[in-house]
């Protein structure tokens, strides 16, 4: 990726592996709760329908967000439950994993939120959601047909991710 | 025709930013030539100078909005803690990445609200002279529209106006950043939806 290339703080990609279909469901969404992005490689069940499952995932991460920054045993400020947090303030969390699935999340401080559910025996993968964000910001936000807020529409960065996502271990 | 023009302003500085990120001393001078073919443009479409000020000032703000995603991502910096590691980020971090100056941080208020930043030199004004007639010009407000912009969508409202401007006489370029206020995260879903 030449454009890479010039800037040495940018992260560099983990080796792709030929290990095939690992991720199952990609999220991008913005501070306003949009949706901007949903790619799903392997999800066998659906229990609700795409608008209810945006909002229950946006949700749930808005909430895990609050409540691990407000049970943070190291943080001096202990506010009360639901009051809207400042960004920078508090922990910030990346990672849950169940039986089944594994959930990686980051969120950037412009509110860009990237949530990858992959196979649970996956690694750390914050430097992958770094380097997703990376891709958003040359593909969609240097695109110069992007409203800012709107759902992505790029078929070059729907391949480009597909790609990079078929190569994480 | 004036709507239009910013637009298509924005797409070429968009991408005149990205190539001088990359590649910095040859492609200034084609920055500097573009940014004064923009000004000189609306200069003829819109007559007048507050107009103008007014445009760069939006102009800048629509690339703010989208710099500040670029900016996180190639810089790496994780959340400020206070408004004054933000303004310190603006001038070291920021400034030199895209425009390659590195500015001081001077002046702060009793609050830490408010603070100037100070650009020794500036790529936008080489080779350019203000005319008489257009004094009241702010040849750089599209810089003050950036970092308006950015701050925005990291959840603080500034407002930033120009102090001093090399330009019209003084030494150096002079910003004045003011936080407004910060604005935490609203859940932005009813609840009965």
């Amino acid at each position: 990726m030449q454009f890479f290339g010039g800037s040495e703080i940018s992260p560099s990609p983990p080796a792709p592996t030929a290990s095939g279909n690992n991720g199952h469901m990609l999220y991008v969404f913005n501070r306003n709760g949009i949706c901007l992005l949903y790619r799903e490689w392997n999800r066998p069940l659906h229990t609700l329908n795409a608008q209810q499952d945006h909002k229950l995932m946006f949700g749930l991460l808005f909430s895990l967000k609050s409540l691990t920054a407000k049970m943070d045993p190291t943080s001096a400020e202990k506010g009360n439950l639901g009051v809207p947090q400042l960004p920078g303030q508090g922990c910030s969390f990346h990672s849950f994993r169940t039986n089944t699935y594994k959930l990686s999340f980051m969120e950037s401080p412009s509110g860009i939120k990237i949530i990858l559910v992959t196979h649970p025996r996956t690694g750390d993968l914050r430097d992958s959601l770094k380097y997703i964000y990376n891709l958003y910001v040359e593909y969609v936000v240097k695109n110069p047909l992007y409203t800012p807020g709107s759902p992505i529409r790029s078929e070059l960065f729907n391949t480009t991710l597909d790609q990079y996502v078929r190569g994480i271990a | 025709m004036a709507p239009v023009a910013p637009r298509s302003g924005d797409a070429i500085f968009a991408n005149i930013e990205h190539v001088n990120c990359s590649w910095t001393v040859q492609n200034a001078e084609l920055f500097t030539l573009t940014y004064g073919a923009i000004v000189r443009q609306l200069l003829t479409d819109l007559e007048e100078v507050d107009e103008v000020n007014k445009q760069l000032d939006q102009m800048g703000y629509n690339i703010g909005i989208r710099l500040i995603d670029e900016f996180l991502a190639k810089s790496n910096v994780s959340s400020c803690v206070d408004f004054r590691e933000t303004a310190e980020v603006i001038a070291k971090v920021g400034l030199k990445m895209f425009i390659g100056v590195t500015a001081s941080v001077t002046n702060w208020n009793a609050e830490g609200t408010c603070c100037s930043i100070v650009l020794e030199d500036n790529p936008l004004v080489d080779f350019v002279e203000l005319p008489d007639t257009y004094q009241g010009l702010h040849y750089c407000n599209i810089l003050s529209g950036v970092i308006r912009g950015a701050l925005d969508m990291v959840s603080m409202k500034a407002e930033v106006t120009w102090l001093r401007d090399a330009l019209r006489g003084d030494d150096v370029f002079e910003l004045q950043v003011k936080l407004l206020k910060q604005v935490p995260e609203e859940y932005p879903y009813k609840d009965d939806e």
